[in-house]
């Protein structure tokens, strides 16, 4: 039968394709190459911890080294990979439409990505920039890289954030099926809702911000040079008005992965439907008011800190909503223990711990002491790694089957989600314990008494690559001998499983029509 | 008379939905598009709140005149364009190109008489980032923050207006070209949605670079 | 009990009057999170065990479970209440770590890259070493002269970030006597990771002894200081070790040894050596005045002009097969200091017939070469020298 992969093979067929399920797949592949990209600098990062002076590169290339790890991580992996790669592939199926509402808008977005991630990567081969992904003025409308080319690719990339953003909302209100109400839809349709807004309301400002530094830094603009009048200071609360909504950029969407998981292999309705839907949107709006705490100690009030602290702790019980509710979910399911559920099992655990160790943090006083040291180093990856990237091998899998039309080879996947646990564990616990002992981040030498805690992190690092090249391997390998994948492999009754594996380039043979909710398991099957 | 309808593609039910997923994207990218602006005008506000003496005869030293000429200018081609989907909607397309063009017209007046005021600038050393002869003699680096952002917001704002003459210029070239008739009109009104925005972004940068000039 | 948990969970000694309090709260939200996160894990486990699906056609219903509001309200509300302890808690710690004591003595700390330097009321100055009484309140008021640093005390579990053109404060008191390390924990650049200083605090008495002129060595032994430090010291024999205690009140006896004393302290010699080794800079050996060859093909003479620039714009002019690394000394250097670099250059090269000249001080102007409209030069020393001016306490 002819899918979306057969119907046309040409190479232009891709490059010029407006089917949302082949855009998603060119992102898929895309976020994954610069996952490996991110990854080898931080392979590289880890290697020169091994000793506390000089072991591999100069203080100079460490410096970039961070940075573009950052960049890369965030911006060219993160936050596209899981709403432009499965959002843009299973938004529209899941609402039963036959495409996103701007196909061709959609396919440009791709190349706005591929120009930022050409001009970031431009940045990285020539004189690359060595500011911290948060590009601090002064320092970085003064330092002698280029941070330009840098900036400016994450600006570009903003606008392909805000793109798949504008085209998620617009294709919910407008296209779902005949018969899905909002109440009906999978939740995954609700977490890329809430990330879209963020993504619309928050890359904007961020944007700005960066171009401005683009004209302290190339054209001595001044703007937030204290030596000129200019105030650094209003420069850290915009950026992080942006990027602490952009947390929840790369958090929401593996949550929603999660409740498709969770409910599909627990064969059972979520815990509270409405509670994960809700909580989505209480994320989003308190999320644009907690971001002064990451300034606790840049010199604002004292006042300001306080409320700060407790808005963030605030968003945390909308985190905790979500985690009882999916535990709860697997109370008298009937579960099958799979790979992607292995990955959930392991995001529950790393997600509370890194969202707590975030609690901790919020908690004012504990701050000043943790602050730009490896505590949060370990808080933040514990969740971008520990969680998201969990979550989004997660998906892979349980995804796989649809995309590929392949089976992924359930024991190599079980194995390789044990080895990713413990490489990670290996690689991150250690680094609480350095931020407790007072290793700050960003540096490149280090006291003697911090280093066996980094040889094994730097250990634990090498497991987790050897466990994420045991994913790729195996998952690669599956596409040349795995099973042909069955239309619903997991028994699901979610509505992307109700299509052919792979589906047909128009998402379903004829046009679906919706009488039950995605997760009515109480009721006896019936054809869609 | 045939009145061209827009194509139908082929993801939509009808054209009533197409029109109104199109008109809530515009409205989705406008609020991007705010939210860039009030980035530039936060900074504005926590610069005008460190240094408000400067920042007062920074306003007074700017051409009043020019700026109320400017608004008025962009207000007249905001009530053009809504005449224009208005002829449109009553079917009389030579009209609503008439006033569509008239409106990419005035949005040329305006860049031009905005570019006078650069000039005007420039010619008394007024530079971004604080540089030429005007702030060896006002060296107090307020001066130069609040010109700075002077150019960083009307820059902003111009190019904005250029995409958006630009956009004019083409809607009215493709509803002639393409004989549209009233089920295409939502198409201008989108184009309104984003000329209407521009304007209201020039009715915040006014005040703050042309009004707000008197101890309060 | 608090040792135990202070060792397991790898916190660095408490030093400072607040350092036992807030280790306190540490460990309830670790102990809590520890708890909260294997809690719900093995709930999760427990479950998908217990309720496997045991056969095809099981898993295609199942019963309709919603949430026991009671149950789920009651954890969340349980969890609202440990959040507000946790807030509460830390947030009065948060004021009286912000809010100074009335009574403190103060010290000014200006940050600048790569160092701390102190100055004492009684007009004692030093680098990387801040000397404190133990058992005494003191307030730091910080700046810095060029980018963001952060002050940084582990043991004491302070840090305050210091920005140009801004003062800060904040205080502590050390409830013993000992050396603590201080980091720079704000990311500065090239060296930021090498901004290491100490705090010694002496018994009381043994700090107005300090402050009567009495080194510091007769009261403890400095650790050793930053690896950087290290590597640059370990390369030219007679080179001033690294500067660390207490600056020379003395004066130098020439301009030439006044320029290695600033090349020092402002770590030139991090990267370029005295005795004809090239580093990770050219050496400063011989250099006056030769023809040097450009990375982009000239070559130029290095007369006082090009090294100046050299020093205020450093990748305007690069010099052939070095890495561009060095930092920009625009702003951190006063004239005068220029002035004796460029006499300590000299003074190390073989005589060459050059025009006897009193290195006068060259300063460009503080713009990136192609821009608009320049600024007149009179106004950009003067300006240079007010931005170096405004921020020494
Ligand atoms: C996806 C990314 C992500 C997410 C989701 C979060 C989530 C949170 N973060 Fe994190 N954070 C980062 C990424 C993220 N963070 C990054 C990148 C940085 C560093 C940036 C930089 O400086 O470079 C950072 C830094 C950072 C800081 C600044 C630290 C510093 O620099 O000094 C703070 C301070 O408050 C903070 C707080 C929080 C809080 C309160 C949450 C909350 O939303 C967490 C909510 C979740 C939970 C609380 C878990 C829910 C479950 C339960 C509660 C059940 C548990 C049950 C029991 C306990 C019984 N984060
Ligand atoms: C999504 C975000 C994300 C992700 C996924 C990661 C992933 C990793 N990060 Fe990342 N990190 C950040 C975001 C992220 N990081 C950010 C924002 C910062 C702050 C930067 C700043 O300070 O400005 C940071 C900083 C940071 C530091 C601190 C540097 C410093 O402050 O000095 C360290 C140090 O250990 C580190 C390590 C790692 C490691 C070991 C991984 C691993 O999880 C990576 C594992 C992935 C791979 C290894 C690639 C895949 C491998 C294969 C498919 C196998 C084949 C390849 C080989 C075997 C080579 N990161
Ligand atoms: C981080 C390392 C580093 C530091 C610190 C540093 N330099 Fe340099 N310096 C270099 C490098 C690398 C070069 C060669 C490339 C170039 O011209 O920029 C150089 C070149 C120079 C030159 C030109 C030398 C020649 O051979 O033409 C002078 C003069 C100079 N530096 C002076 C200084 C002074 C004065 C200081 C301190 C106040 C200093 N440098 C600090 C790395 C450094
Ligand atoms: Cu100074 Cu980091
Ligand atoms: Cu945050």
């Amino acid at each position: 039968m002819k899918n979306y992969l057969n119907c046309e093979t040409t190479i232009w067929s891709w490059l010029s394709t407006k089917d949302h399920k082949r855009i998603g797949v060119m992102f898929l592949v895309s976020v994954t190459l610069f996952l490996l990209v991110g990854g080898v600098f931080a392979l590289i990062l880890r290697l020169e911890h091994l000793t506390p002076g000089p072991t591999l590169v100069s203080p100079n290339m460490y410096n970039q080294l961070f940075t573009l790890h950052g960049v890369v991580m965030v911006w060219l992996f993160l936050i596209p990979a899981i709403p432009a790669g499965f959002g843009n592939f299973f938004l529209p199926i899941m609402l039963g439409a036959k495409d996103v509402a701007f196909p061709r808008l959609n396919l440009a977005s791709l190349y706005i990505f591929w120009i930022g991630a050409i001009l970031t990567i431009y940045g990285v081969l020539d004189r690359a920039a060595d500011t911290g992904w948060t590009f601090y003025p002064p320092y970085s409308s003064q330092t002698y890289t280029k941070a330009t080319p840098v900036l400016l690719g994450v600006f570009v990339l903003g606008w392909s954030t805000i793109i798949t953003g504008v085209n998620f909302i617009t294709t919910i209100h407008t296209l779902r099926a005949k018969g899905m109400r909002f109440m009906d839809m999978p939740l995954f349709a609700w977490a890329l809702y809430g990330v879209s807004i963020i993504q619309i309301l928050g890359t904007p400002v961020l944007g700005i911000i960066l171009l401005m530094v683009v004209m302290d830094h190339s054209f001595d603009w001044g703007l937030f040079d204290p030596a000129r009048g200019g105030d650094p200071l209003i420069y850290q609360h915009l950026f992080w008005f942006y990027s602490h909504p952009a947390v929840y950029i790369m958090i929401l969407p593996p949550m929603g992965v999660v409740s498709e998981i969770v409910t599909s292999m627990a064969h059972k309705n979520p815990l509270s439907y409405k509670a994960i839907a809700y909580s989505t949107f209480g994320i989003a709006f308190v999320g644009f008011l907690t971001w002064g705490h990451h300034m606790f100690t840049s010199g604002m009030s004292e006042l300001n800190a306080g409320i700060f602290g407790i808005l963030s702790m605030g968003v945390a019980v909308f985190s905790a909503i979500k985690v009882f509710t999916w535990t709860g979910t697997l109370y008298r399911g009937s579960v099958w223990i799979r790979t992607p559920l292995v990955y959930i099992f392991a995001f529950l655990f790393l997600f509370i711990f890194g969202g707590m160790t975030g609690v901790a943090v919020a908690a004012t006083s504990l701050d000043v002491h943790w602050h730009d040291t490896y505590f949060v180093v370990a808080h933040f990856h514990f969740i971008m790694v520990g969680a998201s990237l969990t979550a989004f091998l997660a998906a892979l899998h349980y995804w796989w089957p649809k995309i590929t039309g392949k089976m992924y080879f359930e024991g190599w996947g079980v194995a390789g989600a044990i080895l990713v646990f413990l490489g990670f564990v290996g690689t991150f616990f250690p680094q609480f314990l350095l931020g407790n002992a007072g290793m700050p981040r960003r540096y490149y030498h280090y006291s003697e008494q911090f280093q066996a805690l980094n040889v094994l992190s730097t250990a634990g690092s090498w497991v987790l690559a050897l466990g994420l090249l045991l994913v790729l391997v195996t998952l690669i390998w599956s596409l040349v001998a795995g099973e042909k994948a069955p239309a619903n492999p997991w028994n699901s009754r979610s509505y992307e499983w109700m299509t052919p594996s792979p589906p047909p380039k128009e998402n379903f043979p004829e046009t679906p029509r919706f009488v039950r909710g995605p997760y009515d398991y109480h009721l006896p099957l019936e054809p869609p | 008379m045939n009145l061209a309808v827009p194509k139908l593609q082929h993801h939509f039910e009808d054209l009533p939905k197409q029109a109104h997923a199109a008109r809530l994207g515009m409205w989705l990218f406008l609020a991007s598009e705010a939210l860039f602006f009030s980035g530039l005008f936060t900074l504005y506000a926590a610069y005008r709140a460190h240094y408000p003496e400067i920042f007062r005869e920074g306003v007074a030293h700017n051409d009043l005149v020019l700026g109320t000429v400017n608004t008025f200018i962009l207000l007249t081609g905001s009530l053009f364009l809504s005449l224009a989907l208005w002829a449109l909607r009553a079917a009389r397309r030579a009209l609503s190109v008439l006033l569509t063009a008239a409106t990419g017209l005035a949005g040329l007046v305006y860049l031009i008489i905005k570019a006078t005021e650069w000039a005007h600038h420039m010619a008394e050393g007024i530079f971004p980032g604080g540089r030429g002869r005007f702030f060896v003699e006002n060296p107090e680096p307020a001066w130069a923050i609040f010109y700075t952002s002077y150019y960083g917001l009307t820059g902003f704002h111009a190019i904005h207006v250029t995409v958006g003459v630009g956009i004019l210029a083409w809607t009215a070239w493709w509803m002639h070209r393409e004989r549209v008739g009233p089920a295409a009109a939502y198409k201008l009104a989108i184009v309104g949605l984003y000329w209407h925005f521009v304007d209201i972004v020039w009715l915040f940068l006014w005040p703050l670079f042309y009004l707000l000039r008197n101890p309060a | 009990m608090n040792d135990f948990l202070r060792r397991l969970l790898f916190l660095p000694e408490q030093a400072s009057s607040v350092a036992r309090e807030i280790d306190t709260l540490h460990y309830f939200v670790i102990g809590i999170t520890m708890v909260g996160a294997t809690g719900v894990f093995i709930a999760a486990l427990w479950w998908s065990i217990r309720y496997r699906a045991r056969s095809f056609e099981a898993s295609s219903t199942t019963p309709q479970v919603q949430a026991g509001l009671a149950v789920e309200g009651g954890l969340l509300a349980f969890l609202v209440v440990l959040f507000i302890v946790f807030w509460v808690v830390g947030f009065s710690q948060y004021l009286r770590m912000r809010i100074p004591p009335r009574d403190a003595m103060v010290v000014y700390v200006t940050g600048k890259q790569w160092m701390w330097k102190f100055a004492y009321p009684e007009g004692k100055q030093t680098i990387n070493t801040l000397v404190v009484p133990a058992n005494r309140n003191v307030q730091l008021v910080m700046t810095s002269r060029d980018v963001i640093h952060s002050f940084y005390v582990p043991a004491f579990r302070v840090k305050q970030d210091v920005l140009p053109g801004r003062y800060y404060t904040t205080w502590f008191r050390a409830t013993r006597p000992g050396t603590y390390r201080i980091y720079c924990a704000e990311y500065c650049g090239l060296s930021h990771s090498a901004m290491w200083g100490d705090v010694v605090a002496l018994e009381a008495d043994d700090y107005e002894r300090w402050l009567e002129g009495e080194p510091l060595e007769n009261f403890v032994q400095l650790p050793p200081g930053p690896p950087m430090a290290r590597v640059a010291t370990g390369l030219g024999p007679d080179l001033p070790a690294y500067p660390r205690g207490i600056a020379e009140a003395s004066q130098p006896r020439s301009m030439a040894d006044w320029g290695r004393e600033v090349a020092a302290l402002k770590g030139c010699l991090a990267c370029h050596t005295l005795d004809g080794q090239p580093h990770i800079g050219p050496t400063w050996r011989n250099l006056w005045y030769r023809e040097t060859p450009l990375a982009d093909g000239r070559v130029i003479i290095a007369d006082e002009a090009y090294l100046t620039r050299s020093m205020m714009d450093p990748m305007l002019e690069l010099v052939q097969g070095y890495a561009p690394v060095m930092p920009t000394y625009q702003g951190l250097l006063e004239p005068a200091e220029v002035g004796a670099i460029l006499e300590l250059i000299r003074s190390i090269s073989e005589p060459l017939p050059t025009p006897a000249r009193a290195p006068e001080p060259l300063v460009r102007p503080p713009l990136p070469p192609g821009s608009l409209d320049r600024v007149d030069p009179a106004r950009a020393l003067e300006f240079i020298r007010e931005t170096s001016e405004r921020v020494t306490p």
